[in-house]
């Protein structure tokens, strides 16, 4: 297919280089540097889609971010991606893209009947009518809403690609490579400032790609050209393009996106789709220019009506012709440059300006090409329905309000241009203030609250020598500040013409008797009319009627939109518009993908996961794993077709009856060092430490200061001043910045130094009546006899040429040790406990036997420890002391905590002996009582006891100590069981324990 | 996100420390006699500023030193900060 609207001699697209792609699958042809957009437009294609909530047809009005039509959804490598602004997709080979928001189809649309019924649709649309009745919600509206409405469609699959995160840090951050971001780029970084020049678009140069000015004789283009390839040879300069900085952040943190390979029709390997940069720079200067905004006028959303700043853009970079019958309809100067594009390409354009006279340079130029222009000559409204195809245009009164000799005219585009709006979001997102500048009839940034400075058209400054000027010595000021050097660049020397002011006049009025719809927002149909009902109910906020009408709320948030509904609402109102206010600019400037924002940070990568030294031994050994905070334990060994149950029964009973072994490597483990370190530990945990005699443990229980209980585990005095703690796994790290916070900052006088060694430590738990025999194995020449190394005695000792260390310890209440060897040597030490323990029947076993050792002994852990009990709850009072102060005790003294009938620990046991009791049920009296049925405890953990062989569990059970022997019901909605049970202690096995010190 | 400057280790980002709240509060004696009010402001009660704070700060993933940050917690102002030891006055 020809490309019909492209012109041969004009655009930076190489022609060399043609491009195929399919648009709703049909097959056209463009070049490498167009944008879908420019693309489409090329082969007369203006019909993109449907708008939002009429469904009306939607072609292109911008050319870049500020477009709110052109959303496509879009294929590439096998996947796809919705919400793709054509404008801003580059082509790249076989492309594929298609319209949203329609069904069937984009040229027949079910939804677009809403058009016709929009009486139904008014502002406040959602809010009147979905409220009511409720039952319509899911079976109706919703399915009707998301069937007919929204913006493309997610991938149901897994993202292959990759995105990427990145830290830098610079002395000057500069948004945008128009004039002013290219000038106080090349003055900074000559002066020797560490620079990062971002660019959102492919092409650098911003407005001197499309403006018709010259710079030291060259075209605005070749300066930008030159300017560029010079800061890309130095060393302190970082250049992109196709990097969006979207966010602005506290202390000059800036986010910025970069579109490494969306360009392209495939990402290489290695090579991220996006890179998100976290942007860490001292001084940022903000020259993201400006916007054109529109003149409101009838159906001005028809596809064919453009700005007119876009239509020059697609001339002048794609060498695209919008149109070839085109209006061009303005209140300024700057649309005359589209005209006079159009005129240079053998197009000739009507001019229509709302202003009574001008005799600026420019018009001038534009008479004498013989250009046809009709002042006070407005549109008043376009025709046509999926194209423009002519339009009625008239004379509009000095004061605006009457429209005379209305006449149809022939048209197939309308460049439409009220004024320009600077692009103050990122300037506003740090927190600094705006004002409202007459002169340009809109915001611009006033103090800046952190450091940076806004130069440029994104300042409200318009001409070329004081945006050169201005930023050739910010860039050189700027630096100065930071290197101290003092090596200043001539400002170049410009050429361009003198513009007239603009007229104040944004809304064409309704000729009498007609009802066209004009358009605010384009993405989502808001019009004229809904602004004036919003404000006939009563919405006054500008943030309320935002949210009421949807104004400025769609993916392009309202960059085109936003400042012409500012102007209806002052009008109405009477205000003038900086007492109306403008809404809050929220980052991100444009959309960024889910997958740039997450990063690398997915699946596995989301957190590190650590693995103990025996690791691939429990893999080589059939180890099923569980995580356990950021680490991976066996949960059992499978033998066989064992599930969970069976296997860990074994493990279980193989440790009652022979012996076992535990990697125990992820308990948490910190030395506490110094003289004071006893004393320190006496306060830091409930029970008496001053007396541990060296080579002995103690288990130790530790509080919060509001008397919950925060951990417990043992610690070993290894030699005078030399502590071993060691820490469930789950609060290793939570320990650690505990004890800091005392010794720095409540008890800096004590002489202790704590440092964790988890890392350091591989530990194996070896447990069962045959255990000793095991350790005597490994350690021949180390007395382990009950009076050589009694329960709680530890030494140190030599297994096998490796260092090893002996705690006579135990969590599952049998005879048991734990060893303890330098990390490097954990394998060794586990291969050979493996290897010498087959004659001793020993089995591994995992975490699910280590819980029901733990649960049928009584032993508290995580899950009773759960930072809601006290030491009394949890049976742990006997080791509070009496005489000495710690931390948290004094909350000890709190009434509720003394209360008679407190919650305590207990064992529970199903009736039947039979049925499993589900975790967190709850234990009531009346298994039928009425709701709410009074909760008097719950169930923490369960088990399958190993030594009685029926079911067990542990409950923390209101009065729990008054309770043994009475029948309750646990009972658990969530699994649907109610199980009658008996209260028994919660030392099921062994209660004297004379197991662990046989 | 906020630019610490740790006393020990320079500027470093927000992303390395953990917020330990109101620097300020002092822990009554050990072995002291306290009523059940004083206990009790100690534990729980803490004021919610608008303006300057002077809070703690840890950086766990750099020298893990807990440090003092005098900063408006309206305007994410840094006015200095400072080592556990040091008088702030
Ligand atoms: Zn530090």
């Amino acid at each position: 297919m020809r490309q019909n609207y492209r012109l041969d001699k004009i655009g930076l697209v190489n022609r060399e280089k043609k491009l195929s792609f399919k648009f709703n699958g049909k097959k056209y042809f463009g070049y490498e540097g167009d944008t879908l957009a420019s693309a489409l437009i090329a082969n007369g294609v203006h019909l993109v889609g449907r708008s939002f909530k009429y469904h009306r047809p939607r072609g292109f009005f911008g050319a870049g971010v500020d477009e709110p039509y052109a959303i496509v959804q879009l294929y590439r490598n096998g996947e796809t991606e919705p919400n793709v602004r054509a404008t801003e997709q580059e082509l790249f080979e076989g492309l594929e893209a298609k319209s949203v928001n329609c069904w069937p189809s984009v040229n027949f649309d079910i939804g677009a009947i809403n058009n016709f019924l929009n009486i139904f649709l008014p502002a406040g649309f959602y809010y009147k009518t979905f409220m009511w009745p409720r039952s319509f919600w899911y079976r109706i509206y919703e399915p009707f809403i998301r069937k007919a409405a929204g913006f493309g469609v997610a991938s149901k699959e897994h993202d292959k690609e990759r995105y990427e995160h990145k830290y830098e840090y610079c002395d000057l951050l500069i948004a945008g490579s128009g004039p002013s971001g290219l000038a106080s780029a090349y003055a900074a970084a000559k002066n020797g400032a560490r620079v990062i020049l971002a660019e959102d678009k492919p092409r650098f140069g911003g407005s001197l790609l499309t403006s018709d000015v010259s710079i030291n004789n060259q075209s605005g283009k070749e300066w930008a050209d030159n300017i560029i390839t010079e800061l890309k040879g130095m060393t302190n300069v970082t250049v992109k393009n196709r990097a969006q900085i979207f966010g602005y952040y506290d202390h000059n943190m800036l986010v910025m996106s970069e579109r490494v390979t969306d360009h392209l029709p495939k990402s290489e390997q290695f090579t991220p789709k996006q890179r998100l940069w976290y942007i860490r720079a001292k001084q940022v200067v903000i020259s993201s220019g400006s916007i054109e905004r529109p003149i409101v006028f009838g159906n001005n959303d028809t596809p064919g009506v453009v700005l007119a700043s876009a239509a020059k853009e697609y001339m002048k970079v794609y060498g695209v012709l919008v149109g070839k019958k085109p209006i061009v309809f303005t209140n300024n100067d700057s649309a005359y440059e589209t005209a006079i594009e159009f005129k240079k390409n053998n197009i000739n354009p009507i001019v229509l300006d709302s202003r009574q006279d001008s005799n600026s340079e420019i018009i001038k130029e534009a008479k004498s090409l013989g250009i046809d222009i009709k002042f006070s000559h407005v549109v008043v409204v376009a025709k046509g329905y999926k194209k423009v195809k002519s339009c009625d245009i008239a004379e509009i009164s000095e004061d605006k309000q009457n429209l005379n000799q209305i006449k149809n005219i022939e048209c197939d585009c309308i460049c439409v241009s009220g004024f320009w709006t600077p692009t103050i979001h990122l300037a506003s997102q740090s927190g600094g203030k705006t004002k409202f500048k007459e002169e340009i009839d809109a915001f611009v940034p006033d103090k800046s609250k952190q450091k940076e400075v806004t130069l440029g058209s994104a300042n409200g400054v318009f001409t070329l020598e004081e945006t050169l000027k201005t930023s050739f010595d910010k860039g050189f000021e700027l630096s100065k500040e930071i290197t101290n050097n003092n090596n200043s660049q001539q400002i170049p020397k410009v050429s361009e013409k003198k513009h007239s002011k603009h007229d104040k006049f944004w809304c064409v009025p309704l000729p009498k008797g007609k009802k066209y719809k004009r358009f605010l927002d384009f993405q989502n149909d808001v019009a004229v009319s809904d602004i004036e009902l919003a404000i006939r109910e009563g919405y006054r906020s500008i943030e309320h009627v935002k949210r009421y009408t949807t104004l400025g709320m769609a993916t392009d948030q309202g960059k085109t939109s936003n400042l012409n509904g500012l102007q209806l609402v002052s009008n109405i109102e009477n205000k003038v518009v900086p007492a109306v206010g403008h809404t809050t600019f929220r980052p991100p400037y444009t959309p960024i993908s889910i997958g740039a924002i997450v990063g690398r940070e997915i699946g596995k990568h989301s957190k590190p996961t650590r693995k103990s030294p025996m690791h691939n031994w429990h893999e080589k050994n059939n180890a099923v794993f569980v995580d356990a905070g950021v680490w991976l334990r066996p949960r059992y060994y499978k033998r066989g077709n064992e599930g969970l149950f069976e296997a860990s029964k074994r493990e279980a009973e193989n440790v009652r009856k022979n012996v076992g072994v535990c990697d125990v490597t992820t308990l948490g483990k910190i030395d506490v060092k110094g003289p004071d370190a006893a004393e320190f530990l006496n306060r830091v945990y409930t029970n008496a430490w001053l007396k541990l005699p060296v080579g002995k443990a103690r288990y130790g229980v530790m509080l919060r200061e509001d008397g919950i209980v925060m951990d417990d585990g043992t610690t070993t005095r290894i030699s005078e001043n030399h502590y071993h703690m060691t820490t469930t796994t789950a609060q290793a790290a939570n320990v650690l910045s505990h004890l800091e916070y005392y010794l720095q900052l409540v008890w800096p006088e004590l002489d202790v130094n704590v440092v964790s060694t988890t890392e350091q430590w591989a530990g194996a738990a070896i447990a069962g009546p045959k255990s000793r025999d095991l350790l005597q194995k490994l350690f021949p020449d180390t007395d382990v006899s009950n009076e050589g190394l009694p329960f709680m005695g530890f030494v140190e000792a030599n297994l096998f040429g490796v260092n090893a260390r002996i705690f006579r310890i135990s969590f599952s209440g049998e005879l048991a040790y734990e060893v303890n060897v330098e990390s490097d040597n954990g394998n060794f030490m586990w291969e050979k406990i493996i290897e010498i323990g087959k004659d001793f029947d020993l089995q591994p076993y995992g975490t699910e036997a280590l819980s029901t050792l733990r649960i049928e002994m009584g032993h508290v852990a995580g899950s009773e420890l759960d930072g809601r009990t006290i030491p009394y709850d949890t049976g742990l009072d006997g080791l509070v002391s009496k005489k000495k102060d710690f931390i948290g005790k004094r909350s000890l003294l709190k009434k509720a905590y003394n209360e008679k009938d407190r919650q305590r620990l207990v064992g529970v046991v199903p009736l039947d002996k039979k049925t499993s009791i589900p975790e967190g049920s709850h234990l009531v009296k009346d298994p039928k009582g009425k709701l709410p049925n009074p909760k008097l405890g719950h169930i923490s953990a369960s088990c399958w006891s190993v030594e009685h062989n029926n079911p067990f569990s542990l409950a923390i059970l209101k009065d729990g100590k008054n309770m043994i022997g009475s029948k309750l019901y646990a009972m658990s909605p969530l699994k649907n069981k109610t199980i009658a049970v008996e209260i028994v202690s919660s030392h099921y096995v062994d209660p004297k324990g004379e197991r662990v010190r046989s | 996100m906020l630019y610490i400057k740790c006393p020990h280790c320079g500027l470093r980002s927000q992303n390395e420390f953990a917020y330990g709240g109101d620097a300020s509060v002092k822990r009554p004696e050990l072995n002291k006699e306290i009523s059940d009010q004083e206990w009790d402001e100690f534990v729980y009660l803490r004021k919610s500023p608008r303006g300057k704070h002077l809070e703690l700060w840890h950086h766990v993933s750099g020298c893990r030193q807990w440090i003092k940050v005098l900063r408006d917690t309206s305007t994410h102002e840094i006015f200095n900060t400072y080592k556990s030891e040091e008088k702030v006055g």
